[in-house]
C-alpha cells in the first residue's frame, strides 16, 4: 500500500508543486489548507508523515504541532515543518515543540523528497534520539 | 356691540401671528442664529407662564373673595427668585450637566436612574396638572361666553364644549408642530419659547391697560381709587397670618416643582447667568401683574350687578363701559395666559410620559435587539406626539367631567399642593447625599396619597367619587380619616391642613426611609454628582479599558441622536482619551457621557436602560460603580488644585506609557516587518523554484509544462508587484514623493476607479449618487485615484455578502467633503479596525485576496501626503472606509 502524506499548506501553487513531486515518488498525498481543523484531520486520517506550514489561516503551524504532540493517538507521527519566514527562533521553537525536521522555503524538490523518505524510515524505528514529547 | 365673529377672527389672527413667530424662531435657530432668541430677557418672559389664566382672571376673583391674600401666589415665586437664586443655579447646573429633560427625569436620575421613581413623579404630575389644564380650557370657554353673552346670543353648554374641544385641538397641533420638530439633544424649543415670551408681553400689556383704564378712566385717579379701596370690604378683610405663610410656601414650592416651571427654568435655560437677570426682572414682572388687581376687583364689585363672577371682571368691566377694543385686548391677554401655560405644561408632561412610561414599555416589549434595529428616533417622537394628544385629551375630559363648576382659584391651589409634594425629594436630591431611592419613593407616595385623599378627591364634590358619608364621617366611620379633618385635626382650613399634613408626613417618611435603606452604587454616584455639582469635575481615573462595546454604543447613539452628532461626539471623546478614530475606550466615565447624551432625547432612566442593555452589564460592573462613587467622594474631599494636578499627572503618565508602548511596538514592528517581507518574497519564490526544477527534470506532458510555466510567470508578476508596492510605500513614507497637481472632478475620478477595478462587468454592485459627486478637485488625481481603486477592489475582494453591494456616498461634513465606501459584507472586526492600515496586515484568508496587505498602508500614506485622511468608519453594517478629501483643494462646483 502506498505511504500516505498529509500536506497542511494554504498556498495553492506550493500545494500543487509538493503534491506533484510526492505523487511522482509513489506517495498518496492528502492536502489540507485550514489551520483551525488541521489537527482533527490528522487524527481522522492519520497519515504516515505530515508536512506542516507555519503561517496558516485560523491557527498557526506551531499550535497545530502542539495539538498533535499532546494527543496520544498522534504524538509519534513524524512532522516536517515548512516556513517562509526563515528566522532562527522559528526553527528553535519548532524543535522545542517536537518537529522532526524543519525546512525553509524556497526548497529544492530533491531535498524535500530525501527528508520525507528519511522521516518515514525513522518512524519505523521507534528509538528516536530526540524526545518528541517535550512540552515547553 | 362688537360682533362675536370679529372676536373669533381676532383670536384666529393672533394664533396665526404666534405660529409665524414660532416658525421664524425655529428657522433662525436652525440657521444657528439663536443669540437674540436666548437672551436673559426672553428667559425672564418665558418664566411668566407661571401667570396663567388663573392669575390673569382669577387673581381679581381671589381678591374679590379673600382680599389681599391673592398676593401670596406672587409672593412665593418672588421669594424664590430673590432669595433662592443659588438653589436655582444649582438646579440649572445639574440640569445641564446631567442633560435633565423634566422634573421626573431629575428625580429618577438622581436616585440611580430609577424607572419606578420616574413613573411615580410622572403620575403625580399628570394627576396634579391635568385639572390645571382643564382650568385653562375652562377660562378660555368662559371668556368666549362672556363675549357671546354681551353680543346678545345665548350660549348653551354644547357651544362651550365645542370651544373647549377646538381649543384643545388647536393647542395639540401647535404643541406637536413646535414641540416635537426634532429630538433636540438639549430639549430646547426656540419657537415655543419666543411665542410664550410674546404672549407674556401681551398679557402684561392687557392687564396693565385694563388697570390704567379702571384707575384713571373709571375711578378718576389714584386718590379716588385708594378711597374706593378704603371704603370696600377688601381693605377690612381679616388676614390670617397662618394662611399667608402657608399659601406663600405652597406657591414657592409649586413654582419650583410645577413641570412647566421646571421646563422653562431648567430645561430651556441657555445660560446660568440669565438667572441673575431673572432674579430681579421676574419679580418686577409679577409685581406689575398684581399692581391693578385690587382696583379692578373693587371697581368691578361697585360697578357690576350683585352676583357677577369676579373671576371675569377683567373682561366684564371694560365691556360694561362699552370699551370693546380694550375688552378684546384683555381677552387676548387671557387667551395668551391660557395657551402659553397649556403648551408648555403639555410639552413637559408629554416628555415625562413618553420618556418614563411609553418608551420603557416599548423597550421592554421589544427586548435586547430593539435599539439596534428599529428607528428609535421615530418611536420616541411618535411616543411624544401621542403623549401630547393624551395629555390634552385628559385635560379636556377632566373639564367635561368637572363641569366647570368650582371657582378658578380653588382648582389652582389644589394643583399647587399636589406638585409641591415633589419638593422634599427634590431638596433631598440636590442637598443630601444620604437620600435614597426607597426613601424618595415612600415619601412621594405618602404625600401623593394624603393630597389625593384630603384635597383632590373631595374637589370633585360630594358623591362624585367620595360619598357624602365618607366626607362627613370618614371611611367605614373612622372619624380621624375624614378628608377635611385628618387625624382629628380641623383647626385650619382644609387646604392648609392637607398641605401641612402631606408635606410633613411626606418629608418625615422620606427622611426615615432614606436613613433606613442603603443606596445602590449608582445612587451613590448620582448623589455625589448632584449634591456636589459645582465641585465635581472630571478627575483622575484609572479604569481598565473595555473597548469591545464601543461600536455597539456608537450604533445605539447613532440611532437616537443621529449619525453626524454621534460620530462627532465619539470622536471628541476618543480624542480626549488620546486615541485616534471614532471608538474611545469604554470607561465608566465615557459610559456616563453616552448616557447623558442619550438622556437629552429619551430621559435618564431609559438612556441608562439602553446603555446597560447594550453593554449587558459588562462594562459597568458594580465594582466599577463603587469605584466611581468612592473616587468621586475622595476627589471631593481633596482640594480642587490637587485634583487638577493628579489629572495632569495622569495625562502625562498616559502620554509616557503610550510613548513607551509605541517604542516597544516599533521595535517589534521592525522584526515583524522583516519577517513579513521574508514571507511575502519567499512564498512566490518557492513555487518558482519548485516548478522550474520540475520542468528541468523533464518527463511532464505538454499541458502540464504549459501550466507550470504559467504559474512561474504569475508568481514572478506577483513578486514584481510586491516589490513595486514596497518601493512605493518607502517613497511615500520618506516623504520623497513628487505630487502632480491636476484639475478634475470627483465624479470622473470615481468613474475611472470603478472602471479600472472591472466592476462594471459584474461582481459587486456599485451604488452611487452622481448628484452629490459634482465636486471639483485640484490635487494629485492619479494618487487619489489609486486610493479609490484600492478601496473599490478591496470591497470586491473581501465583501462576503450574498449579493455584494458597495455604496459610494459623498457627504458634506465639518471637515469638508468626504467619500464613504460602504459595503454590505460582515465588515472588519473592531480589534482589526486600526490594524488594517498597517503594513502586511491582511485579515484571514489571504489566499483568496491575493496582494500582500500593503494596499491600505499605501492609501493611508497617500492621503497623508495629499493633505486628506482615510480611516475606518465603524458602525455602518459592512466594511466602511471614509476618505476625507484634501482640504484646501476641494471646492464644491456650483
Amino acid at each position: 500500500m502506498a505511504k500516505r502524506v498529509l500536506l497542511i499548506e494554504d498556498e495553492p501553487n506550493i500545494i500543487e508543486a509538493i503534491s506533484f513531486i510526492l505523487s511522482r515518488d509513489g506517495w498518496t498525498v492528502h492536502t489540507h489548507s485550514d489551520g483551525e481543523t488541521a489537527a482533527d484531520r490528522v487524527r481522522s486520517l492519520p497519515p504516515d508523515v505530515i508536512i506542516l506550514d507555519v503561517m496558516l489561516p485560523g491557527r498557526s503551524g506551531f499550535d497545530i504541532l502542539r495539538d498533535i504532540r499532546s494527543d496520544p493517538a498522534t504524538q509519534d507521527l513524524p512532522v516536517m515543518m515548512l516556513t517562509a519566514r526563515g528566522q532562527t527562533k522559528d526553527r528553535e521553537l519548532a524543535e522545542q515543540l517536537g518537529a522532526n525536521h524543519f525546512m525553509t522555503k524556497p526548497f529544492s524538490n530533491a531535498e524535500v523528497l530525501t527528508h520525507i523518505r528519511a522521516l518515514l524510515a525513522g518512524a519505523a524505528t521507534p528509538c528516536d534520539p530526540a524526545e518528541p514529547n517535550l512540552e515547553p | 356691540m362688537l360682533t362675536f365673529n370679529l372676536l373669533v377672527a381676532a383670536a384666529l389672527a393672533y394664533v396665526a401671528f404666534l405660529f409665524t413667530i414660532a416658525f421664524i424662531a425655529e428657522r433662525r435657530a436652525s440657521l444657528g442664529k439663536v443669540a437674540w432668541l436666548r437672551g436673559p430677557l426672553i428667559y425672564t418672559l418665558s418664566l411668566s407662564i407661571y401667570c396663567t389664566a388663573w392669575t390673569f382672571y382669577g387673581a381679581v376673583g381671589f381678591a374679590a373673595r379673600s382680599g389681599l391674600e391673592y398676593l401670596t401666589i406672587y409672593l412665593g415665586p418672588t421669594l424664590v427668585m430673590l432669595g433662592w437664586w443659588w438653589f436655582l443655579r444649582k438646579l440649572v447646573r445639574i440640569g445641564r450637566s446631567q442633560r435633565i429633560t423634566s422634573i421626573a427625569d431629575l428625580i429618577s436620575s438622581r436616585f440611580g436612574k430609577s424607572t419606578a421613581l420616574g413613573v411615580i413623579v410622572t403620575a403625580l404630575c399628570v394627576v396634579g396638572v391635568t385639572p390645571y389644564i382643564a382650568l385653562q380650557l375652562q377660562s378660555l370657554t368662559l371668556s368666549f361666553a362672556v363675549f357671546a353673552d354681551a353680543g346678545g346670543s345665548e350660549w348653551v353648554a354644547g357651544d362651550l364644549n365645542a370651544v373647549a374641544l377646538y381649543a384643545a385641538g388647536g393647542l395639540a397641533v401647535f404643541t406637536i408642530l413646535f414641540g416635537t420638530r426634532n429630538l433636540d439633544a438639549n430639549e430646547r424649543h426656540h419657537g415655543i419659547v419666543l411665542a410664550i415670551a410674546v404672549e407674556a408681553v401681551v398679557k402684561l400689556a392687557a392687564l396693565m391697560a385694563v388697570g390704567i383704564f379702571v384707575v384713571w378712566g373709571i375711578a378718576g385717579g389714584v386718590e379716588q381709587t385708594l378711597a374706593r379701596i378704603e371704603a370696600s370690604d377688601i381693605a377690612h378683610w381679616e388676614q390670617s397670618g397662618g394662611r399667608w405663610v402657608g399659601l406663600t410656601f405652597v406657591a414657592a414650592a409649586a413654582f419650583l416643582c410645577l413641570p412647566r416651571m421646571f421646563h422653562v427654568l431648567v430645561v430651556e435655560n441657555d445660560n446660568e447667568r440669565h438667572l441673575a437677570t431673572a432674579s430681579w426682572a421676574f419679580p418686577t414682572y409679577v409685581m406689575l401683574m398684581s399692581l391693578f388687581v385690587v382696583p379692578i376687583a373693587v371697581v368691578g364689585l361697585d360697578l357690576l350687578p350683585e352676583g357677577s363672577n369676579p373671576d371675569l371682571f377683567v373682561l366684564t368691566v371694560p365691556l360694561n363701559q362699552g370699551r370693546e377694543g380694550l375688552a378684546t385686548l384683555s381677552f387676548l391677554g387671557g387667551f395668551s395666559s391660557a395657551t402659553s401655560m397649556v403648551i408648555v405644561a403639555t410639552i413637559a408632561l408629554a416628555t415625562m410620559v413618553s420618556n418614563h412610561i411609553v418608551v420603557p414599555i416599548w423597550l421592554r416589549s421589544r427586548g435586547q435587539g430593539a435599539m439596534m434595529s428599529g428607528d428609535v428616533r421615530a418611536v420616541v417622537l411618535t411616543a411624544r406626539r401621542l403623549s401630547i394628544i393624551g395629555v390634552l385629551t385628559l385635560g379636556y375630559v377632566y373639564y367635561r367631567l368637572s363641569g366647570g363648576g368650582a371657582a378658578l382659584a380653588a382648582i389652582g391651589l389644589i394643583s399647587f399642593v399636589g406638585v409641591a409634594q415633589i419638593l422634599p425629594v427634590m431638596m433631598g436630591a440636590i442637598f443630601w447625599r444620604g437620600a435614597t431611592r426607597v426613601g424618595a419613593a415612600a415619601g412621594l407616595t405618602t404625600g401623593f396619597a394624603i393630597w389625593a385623599w384630603a384635597l383632590f378627591l373631595p374637589s370633585f364634590g360630594e358623591g362624585a367619587i367620595l360619598s357624602a358619608r365618607v366626607l362627613a364621617e370618614g371611611p367605614w366611620g373612622i372619624g380621624w380619616l375624614r378628608p377635611s379633618a385628618l387625624f382629628g385635626f380641623d383647626a385650619l382650613d382644609p387646604l392648609l391642613q392637607a398641605a401641612l399634613w402631606s408635606m410633613l408626613l411626606n418629608t418625615a417618611v422620606f427622611v426615615v426611609g432614606s436613613l433606613l435603606s442603603f443606596p445602590s452604587p449608582l445612587e451613590r454616584l448620582q448623589g455625589a454628582q448632584f449634591v456636589n455639582v459645582f465641585e465635581h469635575s472630571a478627575g483622575a481615573q484609572t479604569w481598565a479599558p473595555n473597548s469591545a462595546q464601543a461600536e455597539d454604543l456608537l450604533i445605539v447613539a447613532q440611532r437616537i441622536i443621529g449619525p453626524t452628532e454621534a460620530q462627532a461626539a465619539f470622536q471628541r471623546a476618543a480624542r480626549a482619551q488620546g486615541k485616534a478614530g471614532y471608538l474611545p475606550d469604554v470607561t465608566p466615565e465615557f459610559v456616563q457621557t453616552v448616557e447623558r447624551m442619550l438622556a437629552g432625547s429619551v430621559g435618564a432612566a431609559t438612556a441608562h436602560a439602553m446603555v446597560s442593555q447594550t453593554l449587558e452589564g459588562a462594562a459597568v460592573s458594580v465594582e466599577d460603580l463603587i469605584a466611581v462613587a468612592d473616587e468621586a467622594a475622595q476627589i471631593l474631599e481633596y482640594s480642587n488644585k490637587l485634583e487638577a494636578k493628579s489629572a495632569e499627572q495622569e495625562r502625562t503618565a498616559r502620554a509616557l506609557r503610550d510613548a513607551n508602548q509605541k517604542l516597544t511596538a516599533l521595535s517589534i514592528q521592525k522584526d515583524a516587518f522583516l519577517s513579513q517581507i521574508s514571507h511575502e518574497l519567499r512564498t512566490p519564490m518557492t513555487s518558482i523554484r519548485s516548478f522550474s526544477e520540475i520542468l528541468r527534470e523533464g518527463g511532464t506532458d505538454v499541458a502540464a509544462q504549459q501550466r507550470y510555466a504559467g504559474i512561474i510567470q504569475d508568481e514572478s508578476i506577483r513578486l514584481t508587484r510586491l516589490l513595486d508596492d514596497l518601493l512605493d510605500l518607502t517613497v511615500l513614507e520618506n516623504g520623497q514623493v513628487v505630487l502632480n497637481q491636476q484639475e478634475g472632478s470627483l465624479a470622473d475620478l470615481l468613474d475611472r476607479a470603478v472602471d479600472t477595478s472591472g466592476l462594471r462587468s459584474g461582481g459587486i454592485k456599485v451604488i452611487r449618487r452622481p448628484a452629490d459627486e459634482a465636486i471639483a478637485l485640484s490635487t494629485d488625481l492619479d494618487r487619489l485615484g489609486q486610493v479609490f481603486i484600492n478601496l473599490v477592489s478591496n470591497a470586491q475582494k473581501y465583501c462576503d455578502a450574498e449579493n455584494p453591494e458597495l455604496r459610494i456616498v459623498v457627504r458634506q461634513t465639518p471637515q469638508g467633503p468626504v467619500v464613504d465606501f460602504i459595503d454590505n459584507g460582515s465588515g472588519v472586526p473592531e480589534a482589526s479596525q486600526e490594524v488594517i492600515f498597517e503594513k502586511f496586515s491582511r485579515l484571514e484568508d489571504h489566499a483568496r485576496a491575493g496582494g500582500a496587505g500593503l494596499g491600505l498602508a499605501i492609501c493611508r500614506e497617500v492621503m497623508l501626503r495629499l493633505g486628506g485622511e482615510i480611516f475606518y468608519l465603524p458602525g455602518q453594517g459592512g466594511a466602511a472606509f471614509r476618505v476625507v478629501l484634501p482640504k484646501s483643494q476641494a471646492m464644491a462646483a456650483q
